[in-house]
Protein backbone atom coordinates (compact mmCIF):
# COMPACT_ATOMS: atom_id res chain seq x y z
CA UNK A 1 0.00 0.00 0.00
CA UNK A 2 1.39 3.43 -0.86
CA UNK A 3 0.10 6.63 1.31
CA UNK A 4 0.41 9.91 -1.00
CA UNK A 5 -0.16 13.22 1.70
CA UNK A 6 -1.12 16.07 0.28
CA UNK A 7 0.19 17.91 2.47
CA UNK A 8 3.77 16.99 1.19
CA UNK A 9 2.82 16.94 -2.99
CA UNK A 10 1.25 18.79 -5.58
CA UNK A 11 -2.27 17.49 -7.33
CA UNK A 12 -0.41 16.63 -10.30
CA UNK A 13 2.24 14.69 -7.98
CA UNK A 14 -0.24 12.74 -6.46
CA UNK A 15 -2.17 11.72 -9.73
CA UNK A 16 1.32 10.68 -11.56
CA UNK A 17 1.98 8.50 -8.69
CA UNK A 18 -1.62 7.13 -8.67
CA UNK A 19 -0.94 6.72 -12.44
CA UNK A 20 2.09 4.89 -12.13
CA UNK A 21 0.72 1.55 -9.51
CA UNK A 22 0.25 -1.76 -11.04
CA UNK A 23 -3.29 -3.19 -11.35
CA UNK A 24 -4.75 -4.32 -8.10
CA UNK A 25 -2.56 -1.74 -6.23
CA UNK A 26 -3.83 0.54 -3.21
CA UNK A 27 -3.11 3.70 -2.24
CA UNK A 28 -4.31 6.09 0.88
CA UNK A 29 -4.42 9.82 0.00
CA UNK A 30 -4.53 11.65 3.37
CA UNK A 31 -4.69 15.14 4.10
CA UNK A 32 -7.41 16.16 1.47
CA UNK A 33 -8.19 18.70 3.05
CA UNK A 34 -10.91 19.79 0.31
CA UNK A 35 -8.14 19.41 -2.46
CA UNK A 36 -9.59 19.15 -6.36
CA UNK A 37 -8.94 16.89 -9.36
CA UNK A 38 -7.61 14.23 -6.84
CA UNK A 39 -7.31 10.64 -8.47
CA UNK A 40 -8.75 11.97 -11.92
CA UNK A 41 -7.82 10.14 -15.21
CA UNK A 42 -6.37 6.94 -14.05
CA UNK A 43 -6.67 3.79 -16.28
CA UNK A 44 -5.37 1.26 -14.17
CA UNK A 45 -7.61 -1.09 -12.14
CA UNK A 46 -6.30 0.42 -8.37
CA UNK A 47 -7.97 1.13 -5.45
CA UNK A 48 -7.95 4.56 -3.86
CA UNK A 49 -8.60 6.24 -0.27
CA UNK A 50 -8.96 9.42 0.26
CA UNK A 51 -8.83 10.02 4.23
CA UNK A 52 -10.96 13.25 4.54
CA UNK A 53 -13.06 15.90 2.65
CA UNK A 54 -12.33 16.56 -1.13
CA UNK A 55 -13.07 18.59 -3.61
CA UNK A 56 -13.97 19.25 -7.20
CA UNK A 57 -13.68 16.60 -9.66
CA UNK A 58 -12.53 13.66 -7.73
CA UNK A 59 -12.23 10.42 -9.67
CA UNK A 60 -13.29 12.18 -13.27
CA UNK A 61 -12.47 10.81 -16.31
CA UNK A 62 -11.42 7.11 -14.97
CA UNK A 63 -11.68 4.14 -16.55
CA UNK A 64 -10.88 1.29 -14.37
CA UNK A 65 -9.98 2.31 -10.57
CA UNK A 66 -12.47 2.33 -7.37
CA UNK A 67 -12.26 5.53 -5.60
CA UNK A 68 -13.25 5.92 -2.01
CA UNK A 69 -13.68 9.43 0.43
CA UNK A 70 -13.87 9.18 3.40
CA UNK A 71 -15.98 12.49 3.78
CA UNK A 72 -17.96 15.14 1.78
CA UNK A 73 -17.20 16.35 -1.69
CA UNK A 74 -17.79 19.40 -4.06
CA UNK A 75 -18.96 19.86 -7.45
CA UNK A 76 -18.80 17.06 -9.99
CA UNK A 77 -17.56 13.94 -8.11
CA UNK A 78 -17.03 10.81 -11.16
CA UNK A 79 -17.25 13.50 -13.69
CA UNK A 80 -17.17 11.92 -17.18
CA UNK A 81 -16.45 8.71 -15.56
CA UNK A 82 -15.58 5.77 -17.93
CA UNK A 83 -15.50 2.46 -15.85
CA UNK A 84 -14.85 1.53 -11.76
CA UNK A 85 -16.38 2.95 -8.96
CA UNK A 86 -16.37 6.36 -7.12
CA UNK A 87 -17.96 6.19 -3.30
CA UNK A 88 -18.01 9.15 -1.38
CA UNK A 89 -19.16 8.45 2.41
CA UNK A 90 -20.68 11.60 2.94
CA UNK A 91 -22.77 14.23 1.04
CA UNK A 92 -21.67 15.34 -2.33
CA UNK A 93 -21.60 18.86 -3.65
CA UNK A 94 -23.37 20.03 -7.38
CA UNK A 95 -23.12 17.95 -10.65
CA UNK A 96 -22.66 14.62 -8.44
CA UNK A 97 -21.74 12.02 -11.61
CA UNK A 98 -22.01 14.82 -14.28
CA UNK A 99 -22.36 13.31 -17.99
CA UNK A 100 -20.30 9.41 -16.81
CA UNK A 101 -20.35 6.97 -19.35
CA UNK A 102 -19.93 4.30 -17.56
CA UNK A 103 -19.21 2.65 -13.60
CA UNK A 104 -20.91 3.54 -10.73
CA UNK A 105 -20.96 6.71 -8.27
CA UNK A 106 -22.34 6.14 -5.15
CA UNK A 107 -23.08 8.80 -2.64
CA UNK A 108 -23.68 7.45 0.86
CA UNK A 109 -25.19 10.78 1.85
CA UNK A 110 -27.26 13.82 0.50
CA UNK A 111 -26.41 14.96 -3.54
CA UNK A 112 -26.76 19.09 -3.93
CA UNK A 113 -28.43 19.95 -7.20
CA UNK A 114 -28.08 18.42 -10.62
CA UNK A 115 -27.06 15.11 -9.78
CA UNK A 116 -26.49 12.82 -12.91
CA UNK A 117 -26.48 15.93 -15.21
CA UNK A 118 -26.43 14.69 -18.59
CA UNK A 119 -25.57 11.04 -17.45
CA UNK A 120 -24.26 9.05 -20.78
CA UNK A 121 -24.58 5.85 -19.80
CA UNK A 122 -23.20 5.49 -15.87
CA UNK A 123 -24.72 4.76 -12.55
CA UNK A 124 -25.15 7.26 -9.95
CA UNK A 125 -26.63 5.74 -6.50
CA UNK A 126 -27.36 8.45 -3.68
CA UNK A 127 -28.30 6.74 -0.71
CA UNK A 128 -29.87 10.16 1.25
CA UNK A 129 -31.88 13.37 -0.82
CA UNK A 130 -31.13 14.91 -4.05
CA UNK A 131 -31.48 18.49 -4.72
CA UNK A 132 -33.30 19.96 -7.22
CA UNK A 133 -32.91 19.20 -10.94
CA UNK A 134 -31.74 16.04 -10.76
CA UNK A 135 -31.29 13.52 -13.52
CA UNK A 136 -31.51 16.89 -15.63
CA UNK A 137 -31.24 16.02 -19.59
CA UNK A 138 -29.77 12.76 -18.86
CA UNK A 139 -29.27 10.60 -21.60
CA UNK A 140 -28.69 6.85 -20.69
CA UNK A 141 -27.71 4.89 -17.78
CA UNK A 142 -29.43 4.85 -14.25
CA UNK A 143 -30.04 6.93 -11.19
CA UNK A 144 -31.27 5.89 -7.59
CA UNK A 145 -32.61 8.66 -4.95
CA UNK A 146 -32.80 6.72 -1.67
CA UNK A 147 -34.26 9.93 -0.18
CA UNK A 148 -36.49 12.83 -1.30
CA UNK A 149 -35.58 14.16 -4.68
CA UNK A 150 -35.99 18.48 -5.49
CA UNK A 151 -37.73 20.17 -7.95
CA UNK A 152 -37.49 19.49 -11.70
CA UNK A 153 -36.44 15.79 -11.33
CA UNK A 154 -35.67 14.58 -14.41
CA UNK A 155 -36.23 17.54 -16.93
CA UNK A 156 -35.48 16.78 -20.57
CA UNK A 157 -34.70 12.87 -19.93
CA UNK A 158 -33.93 10.98 -22.39
CA UNK A 159 -33.37 7.44 -22.28
CA UNK A 160 -31.56 7.30 -18.43
CA UNK A 161 -34.33 6.06 -15.89
CA UNK A 162 -34.57 7.13 -12.20
CA UNK A 163 -35.90 5.20 -9.42
CA UNK A 164 -36.80 7.49 -6.02
CA UNK A 165 -37.50 6.10 -2.88
CA UNK A 166 -38.61 8.69 -1.03
CA UNK A 167 -40.89 11.87 -2.25
CA UNK A 168 -40.11 13.88 -5.44
CA UNK A 169 -40.57 17.59 -4.85
CA UNK A 170 -41.92 18.30 -8.63
CA UNK A 171 -41.11 16.43 -11.89
CA UNK A 172 -39.45 18.74 -14.82
CA UNK A 173 -40.67 19.31 -18.15
CA UNK A 174 -41.01 15.60 -20.24
CA UNK A 175 -40.73 13.65 -16.89
CA UNK A 176 -42.94 11.12 -15.91
CA UNK A 177 -43.78 8.64 -13.41
CA UNK A 178 -44.31 4.84 -14.70
CA UNK A 179 -45.42 2.10 -13.63
CA UNK A 180 -42.40 0.09 -11.55
CA UNK A 181 -42.00 -3.67 -13.76
CA UNK A 182 -40.93 -6.73 -12.01
CA UNK A 183 -37.56 -5.73 -13.73
CA UNK A 184 -37.65 -2.52 -12.58
CA UNK A 185 -37.94 -4.14 -9.07
CA UNK A 186 -34.72 -6.69 -9.90
CA UNK A 187 -32.59 -4.12 -11.36
CA UNK A 188 -33.36 -1.47 -8.20
CA UNK A 189 -32.36 -4.98 -5.78
CA UNK A 190 -29.61 -5.12 -7.91
CA UNK A 191 -28.66 -1.07 -7.62
CA UNK A 192 -29.09 -1.55 -3.97
CA UNK A 193 -27.02 -4.58 -3.20
CA UNK A 194 -23.97 -2.64 -5.48
CA UNK A 195 -24.39 0.81 -2.96
CA UNK A 196 -24.75 -1.52 -0.06
CA UNK A 197 -28.07 0.47 0.72
CA UNK A 198 -30.41 -1.33 3.22
CA UNK A 199 -32.72 1.11 3.76
CA UNK A 200 -34.56 1.85 0.64
CA UNK A 201 -37.69 -0.95 -0.20
CA UNK A 202 -37.15 -1.92 -3.58
CA UNK A 203 -41.06 -2.48 -4.41
CA UNK A 204 -41.87 1.14 -2.96
CA UNK A 205 -39.43 3.05 -5.18
CA UNK A 206 -40.95 5.42 -7.89
CA UNK A 207 -40.10 5.18 -11.58
CA UNK A 208 -39.61 8.33 -13.58
CA UNK A 209 -38.74 7.91 -17.17
CA UNK A 210 -39.05 10.17 -20.35
CA UNK A 211 -42.87 11.37 -21.32
CA UNK A 212 -41.16 11.67 -25.24
CA UNK A 213 -42.99 14.87 -25.82
CA UNK A 214 -40.27 16.71 -26.15
CA UNK A 215 -37.74 13.80 -26.87
CA UNK A 216 -38.67 12.16 -30.49
CA UNK A 217 -36.36 11.73 -33.25
CA UNK A 218 -39.00 10.40 -35.87
CA UNK A 219 -38.43 12.93 -38.34
CA UNK A 220 -41.15 10.91 -40.55
CA UNK A 221 -43.99 11.45 -38.21
CA UNK A 222 -43.23 14.87 -37.48
CA UNK A 223 -42.83 15.96 -41.19
CA UNK A 224 -44.94 18.95 -42.08
CA UNK A 225 -46.90 18.08 -45.09
CA UNK B 1 -15.34 32.89 -11.66
CA UNK B 2 -14.61 35.01 -9.05
CA UNK B 3 -13.98 33.39 -5.16
CA UNK B 4 -15.60 34.91 -1.93
CA UNK B 5 -14.71 34.47 1.76
CA UNK B 6 -15.71 35.43 4.92
CA UNK B 7 -15.55 35.06 8.70
CA UNK B 8 -17.67 36.57 11.36
CA UNK B 9 -15.96 35.69 14.63
CA UNK B 10 -17.54 34.65 18.12
CA UNK B 11 -14.60 33.90 20.07
CA UNK B 12 -12.58 37.18 21.08
CA UNK B 13 -9.64 35.35 21.65
CA UNK B 14 -9.57 35.30 17.60
CA UNK B 15 -9.80 38.47 16.85
CA UNK B 16 -6.13 39.86 16.93
CA UNK B 17 -5.46 36.88 13.81
CA UNK B 18 -8.84 37.92 12.09
CA UNK B 19 -6.29 39.38 9.05
CA UNK B 20 -4.38 36.17 8.97
CA UNK B 21 -6.97 33.96 8.90
CA UNK B 22 -9.32 35.98 6.25
CA UNK B 23 -6.50 36.43 4.31
CA UNK B 24 -4.84 32.56 3.97
CA UNK B 25 -8.64 31.53 3.24
CA UNK B 26 -8.46 34.51 0.03
CA UNK B 27 -5.38 33.59 -1.14
CA UNK B 28 -6.33 29.59 -0.91
CA UNK B 29 -8.99 30.77 -4.47
CA UNK B 30 -6.41 32.74 -6.19
CA UNK B 31 -7.52 30.29 -8.93
CA UNK B 32 -11.15 31.28 -9.06
CA UNK B 33 -10.19 34.80 -10.29
CA UNK B 34 -6.57 36.37 -9.79
CA UNK B 35 -7.25 39.78 -11.99
CA UNK B 36 -8.01 41.89 -8.69
CA UNK B 37 -8.40 41.48 -5.19
CA UNK B 38 -9.71 43.02 -2.06
CA UNK B 39 -10.94 42.69 1.68
CA UNK B 40 -13.16 44.23 4.22
CA UNK B 41 -12.13 44.37 8.14
CA UNK B 42 -14.60 45.36 10.84
CA UNK B 43 -13.55 46.22 14.26
CA UNK B 44 -14.27 48.08 16.89
CA UNK B 45 -11.54 49.57 18.01
CA UNK B 46 -12.45 53.47 17.41
CA UNK B 47 -14.21 55.93 20.06
CA UNK B 48 -18.22 56.62 19.60
CA UNK B 49 -19.00 58.51 16.93
CA UNK B 50 -15.88 58.46 15.26
CA UNK B 51 -16.04 57.24 11.32
CA UNK B 52 -13.15 55.87 9.53
CA UNK B 53 -12.79 56.51 5.65
CA UNK B 54 -10.56 53.84 3.41
CA UNK B 55 -9.69 56.00 0.90
CA UNK B 56 -7.88 55.27 -2.73
CA UNK B 57 -6.13 58.02 -4.69
CA UNK B 58 -5.39 57.82 -8.26
CA UNK B 59 -2.37 60.04 -7.72
CA UNK B 60 0.98 59.11 -6.92
CA UNK B 61 3.03 60.94 -3.68
CA UNK B 62 -0.28 62.30 -2.15
CA UNK B 63 1.19 63.85 1.16
CA UNK B 64 -1.30 62.53 3.76
CA UNK B 65 -0.29 64.64 6.68
CA UNK B 66 -0.67 67.67 4.51
CA UNK B 67 -3.89 66.25 2.97
CA UNK B 68 -5.61 65.95 6.76
CA UNK B 69 -4.29 69.56 8.34
CA UNK B 70 -6.50 71.23 5.27
CA UNK B 71 -9.05 68.70 6.04
CA UNK B 72 -8.77 69.81 10.01
CA UNK B 73 -8.55 73.15 9.05
CA UNK B 74 -12.02 72.80 7.68
CA UNK B 75 -14.33 70.67 9.57
CA UNK B 76 -12.72 71.95 12.51
CA UNK B 77 -12.45 68.71 13.92
CA UNK B 78 -9.12 66.00 14.52
CA UNK B 79 -8.60 63.53 11.61
CA UNK B 80 -6.42 60.87 12.23
CA UNK B 81 -4.46 58.77 9.41
CA UNK B 82 -4.89 55.58 10.97
CA UNK B 83 -2.96 53.48 8.24
CA UNK B 84 -1.50 54.39 4.90
CA UNK B 85 -0.40 52.17 2.07
CA UNK B 86 1.02 54.31 -1.08
CA UNK B 87 -1.94 56.03 -2.71
CA UNK B 88 -4.60 54.63 -0.13
CA UNK B 89 -5.09 55.51 3.68
CA UNK B 90 -7.51 55.23 6.13
CA UNK B 91 -8.65 58.43 7.97
CA UNK B 92 -10.67 58.33 10.83
CA UNK B 93 -12.70 61.46 12.31
CA UNK B 94 -15.52 62.15 14.72
CA UNK B 95 -16.56 65.22 12.15
CA UNK B 96 -19.90 64.68 9.97
CA UNK B 97 -19.54 62.31 7.43
CA UNK B 98 -20.95 63.96 4.76
CA UNK B 99 -18.94 67.18 4.94
CA UNK B 100 -15.50 64.52 5.15
CA UNK B 101 -16.89 63.40 2.27
CA UNK B 102 -17.18 66.73 0.82
CA UNK B 103 -14.24 67.96 2.11
CA UNK B 104 -12.31 65.05 0.33
CA UNK B 105 -13.60 65.06 -2.55
CA UNK B 106 -13.20 69.41 -2.84
CA UNK B 107 -9.26 68.49 -1.36
CA UNK B 108 -8.07 65.68 -3.18
CA UNK B 109 -10.29 65.42 -6.45
CA UNK B 110 -8.79 62.03 -7.24
CA UNK B 111 -9.70 60.44 -4.24
CA UNK B 112 -12.51 57.66 -3.71
CA UNK B 113 -13.63 56.35 -1.10
CA UNK B 114 -13.87 53.15 -1.34
CA UNK B 115 -15.59 52.32 2.09
CA UNK B 116 -16.93 53.86 4.87
CA UNK B 117 -18.50 53.40 8.35
CA UNK B 118 -17.95 52.99 11.85
CA UNK B 119 -16.73 49.84 11.76
CA UNK B 120 -15.83 48.72 8.56
CA UNK B 121 -12.03 49.48 6.44
CA UNK B 122 -11.63 48.26 3.23
CA UNK B 123 -8.85 48.07 0.78
CA UNK B 124 -9.03 46.06 -2.91
CA UNK B 125 -7.07 46.98 -5.85
CA UNK B 126 -5.94 45.51 -9.42
CA UNK B 127 -4.17 42.26 -8.39
CA UNK B 128 -3.70 38.83 -7.37
CA UNK B 129 -5.01 38.04 -3.47
CA UNK B 130 -1.33 37.66 -2.19
CA UNK B 131 -0.34 40.80 -3.34
CA UNK B 132 -3.25 42.56 -2.37
CA UNK B 133 -3.33 41.16 0.95
CA UNK B 134 0.84 41.94 1.57
CA UNK B 135 0.59 45.17 0.10
CA UNK B 136 -2.39 46.33 2.68
CA UNK B 137 -0.62 44.41 5.51
CA UNK B 138 -3.79 42.48 6.56
CA UNK B 139 -2.38 39.62 8.19
CA UNK B 140 -1.09 42.06 10.99
CA UNK B 141 -5.06 43.33 11.31
CA UNK B 142 -7.17 42.09 14.11
CA UNK B 143 -11.31 42.69 14.23
CA UNK B 144 -14.04 41.10 14.46
CA UNK B 145 -15.51 40.53 11.04
CA UNK B 146 -13.90 40.05 7.24
CA UNK B 147 -15.15 39.46 3.92
CA UNK B 148 -12.97 38.69 1.11
CA UNK B 149 -13.48 38.68 -2.93
CA UNK B 150 -10.96 37.77 -5.26
CA UNK B 151 -12.01 38.26 -8.85
CA UNK B 152 -12.31 37.22 -12.70
CA UNK B 153 -14.19 39.85 -14.27
CA UNK B 154 -16.83 39.61 -16.75
CA UNK B 155 -19.21 42.40 -16.65
CA UNK B 156 -16.91 45.22 -16.04
CA UNK B 157 -13.56 45.87 -16.61
CA UNK B 158 -10.72 45.14 -14.39
CA UNK B 159 -10.05 48.46 -12.66
CA UNK B 160 -9.59 49.20 -9.15
CA UNK B 161 -13.57 50.45 -8.95
CA UNK B 162 -14.67 47.36 -9.99
CA UNK B 163 -12.67 45.05 -7.89
CA UNK B 164 -14.52 44.16 -4.61
CA UNK B 165 -16.04 44.65 -1.84
CA UNK B 166 -18.69 47.03 -2.83
CA UNK B 167 -19.52 49.63 0.09
CA UNK B 168 -22.17 51.84 -1.51
CA UNK B 169 -23.30 52.91 2.11
CA UNK B 170 -21.92 53.26 5.90
CA UNK B 171 -20.50 49.93 6.77
CA UNK B 172 -22.52 47.69 4.77
CA UNK B 173 -20.30 45.47 2.41
CA UNK B 174 -21.00 43.28 -0.85
CA UNK B 175 -18.71 40.29 -2.36
CA UNK B 176 -20.30 38.66 -5.62
CA UNK B 177 -19.39 35.59 -7.10
CA UNK B 178 -21.73 36.08 -10.69
CA UNK B 179 -22.86 38.01 -13.36
CA UNK B 180 -26.28 39.86 -13.54
CA UNK B 181 -28.02 39.88 -16.45
CA UNK B 182 -30.93 42.48 -15.76
CA UNK B 183 -28.66 44.76 -13.97
CA UNK B 184 -28.80 47.89 -16.80
CA UNK B 185 -32.23 48.12 -16.00
CA UNK B 186 -31.88 47.84 -12.79
CA UNK B 187 -29.58 50.44 -12.73
CA UNK B 188 -31.33 52.79 -14.68
CA UNK B 189 -34.61 52.68 -12.08
CA UNK B 190 -32.52 52.78 -8.98
CA UNK B 191 -31.07 56.09 -10.94
CA UNK B 192 -34.47 57.16 -11.79
CA UNK B 193 -34.87 57.46 -7.85
CA UNK B 194 -31.90 59.62 -7.12
CA UNK B 195 -29.12 56.86 -6.75
CA UNK B 196 -25.87 57.75 -8.13
CA UNK B 197 -23.46 55.04 -9.37
CA UNK B 198 -19.08 54.96 -9.23
CA UNK B 199 -18.40 52.05 -11.94
CA UNK B 200 -20.25 50.52 -14.80
CA UNK B 201 -20.51 47.08 -12.56
CA UNK B 202 -22.68 44.90 -12.55
CA UNK B 203 -21.96 43.66 -8.28
CA UNK B 204 -22.88 47.60 -7.58
CA UNK B 205 -26.08 47.58 -8.38
CA UNK B 206 -26.92 44.80 -5.93
CA UNK B 207 -25.15 46.17 -3.64
CA UNK B 208 -26.79 49.46 -4.05
CA UNK B 209 -29.92 47.90 -4.50
CA UNK B 210 -29.14 46.20 -0.78
CA UNK B 211 -28.13 49.86 0.42
CA UNK B 212 -32.08 51.70 -1.17
CA UNK B 213 -34.23 48.57 0.66
CA UNK B 214 -31.93 49.07 3.55
CA UNK B 215 -32.26 53.14 4.17
CA UNK B 216 -36.03 52.41 3.26
CA UNK B 217 -36.23 50.33 6.77
CA UNK B 218 -35.90 46.51 5.20
CA UNK B 219 -34.13 44.05 7.39
CA UNK B 220 -31.11 42.87 5.70
CA UNK B 221 -32.63 39.04 4.94
CA UNK B 222 -35.72 40.96 3.64
CA UNK B 223 -33.00 43.35 1.26
CA UNK B 224 -31.46 40.24 0.14
CA UNK B 225 -35.44 38.64 -0.55
CA UNK B 226 -35.96 41.66 -2.90
CA UNK B 227 -32.66 40.92 -4.88
CA UNK B 228 -34.02 37.34 -5.38
CA UNK B 229 -37.48 39.24 -6.86
CA UNK B 230 -35.50 41.81 -9.07
CA UNK B 231 -32.09 41.13 -10.12
CA UNK B 232 -31.91 38.35 -12.38
CA UNK B 233 -28.52 36.05 -13.34
CA UNK B 234 -26.38 34.16 -11.17
CA UNK B 235 -25.23 34.82 -7.61
CA UNK B 236 -23.83 33.86 -4.82
CA UNK B 237 -23.47 37.11 -2.20
CA UNK B 238 -22.12 37.57 0.75
CA UNK B 239 -23.31 40.93 2.49
CA UNK B 240 -22.01 42.23 5.72
CA UNK B 241 -23.13 44.88 7.88
CA UNK B 242 -21.34 46.32 11.55
CA UNK B 243 -23.91 43.77 13.08
CA UNK B 244 -24.96 40.98 10.61
CA UNK B 245 -23.30 38.47 8.07
CA UNK B 246 -25.95 37.40 5.53
CA UNK B 247 -25.39 34.58 2.28
CA UNK B 248 -27.88 34.21 -0.63
CA UNK B 249 -27.94 31.95 -3.76
CA UNK B 250 -29.55 32.53 -7.01
CA UNK B 251 -32.64 29.96 -7.44
CA UNK B 252 -30.44 27.82 -9.84
CA UNK B 253 -27.12 27.42 -7.44
CA UNK B 254 -24.83 28.29 -10.00
CA UNK B 255 -22.30 29.71 -8.00
CA UNK B 256 -21.03 27.95 -5.30
CA UNK B 257 -21.20 28.37 -1.57
CA UNK B 258 -19.87 26.53 1.50
CA UNK B 259 -20.51 27.99 4.94
CA UNK B 260 -19.22 26.24 8.42
CA UNK B 261 -20.63 27.50 11.95
CA UNK B 262 -18.52 26.89 14.32
CA UNK B 263 -18.88 27.83 18.75
CA UNK B 264 -15.88 30.04 17.38
CA UNK B 265 -17.07 31.61 14.11
CA UNK B 266 -19.31 31.32 10.88
CA UNK B 267 -17.25 31.14 7.73
CA UNK B 268 -18.11 31.69 4.44
CA UNK B 269 -16.04 30.36 1.10
CA UNK B 270 -16.76 29.35 -2.59
CA UNK B 271 -15.18 26.25 -2.01
CA UNK B 272 -14.61 23.89 1.31
CA UNK B 273 -10.76 24.15 0.82
CA UNK B 274 -10.51 27.92 1.81
CA UNK B 275 -12.32 26.74 4.99
CA UNK B 276 -10.04 23.63 5.39
CA UNK B 277 -7.71 25.61 7.12
CA UNK B 278 -9.54 27.38 9.93
CA UNK B 279 -9.06 26.16 13.98
CA UNK B 280 -11.64 23.26 14.88
CA UNK B 281 -13.19 23.16 11.55
CA UNK B 282 -13.08 19.30 12.00
CA UNK B 283 -16.07 19.98 14.52
CA UNK B 284 -17.61 23.02 12.69
CA UNK B 285 -21.09 21.88 11.24
CA UNK B 286 -20.05 22.90 7.47
CA UNK B 287 -23.10 22.70 4.81
CA UNK B 288 -24.43 24.47 1.32
CA UNK B 289 -27.26 26.98 1.53
CA UNK B 290 -29.83 25.97 -0.67
CA UNK B 291 -30.89 27.69 -3.83
CA UNK B 292 -33.32 31.30 -2.79
CA UNK B 293 -32.58 30.42 0.87
CA UNK B 294 -31.67 33.84 3.03
CA UNK B 295 -29.15 32.99 5.85
CA UNK B 296 -28.34 35.45 8.26
CA UNK B 297 -26.63 35.83 11.25
CA UNK B 298 -25.72 38.79 13.99
CA UNK B 299 -23.32 39.51 16.20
Amino acid sequence: MVTLSCADLSTREVNAALAALPDGGHAVVTEPRGRHNLAVGLTNEITVDIAGNAGYFIGGLCDGPDVTVDGFVGWSIGENLMRGTIRVRGDASECAGASSHGGTIVIEGDASLRAGISLKGGTVLIGGDAGNMAGFMAQAGTMLIGGDAGDGLGDSLYEAVIYVGGRIASLGADARVEELTADDVTAVKELLALAGFDHVDPLGVTRVASARELYHFDSVAHRVP
Amino acid sequence: MCGIVGLQLRDADLRPRLGALVSDMLVCLTERGPDSAGLALYADDLPAACVRYSVRADAADVDWSRLVGALEDELGEVVDVSHTYGSSAVLASRADDAAVLDGLARLLPSAVVVGYGHALEIFKDVGAPSEITERFRAATRGGYQAVGHTRMATESAVTTGGSHPFSPVADLCLVHNGSFSNYATVRRRLADAGASFDTENDSEVAARHIARNLADGAALGDALRLVLDDLDGFFTLLVTTATEFAVVRDPFACKPAVIAEHDRYVAMASEYHALAGLPGIDDADVFEPMPEEVHVWSR
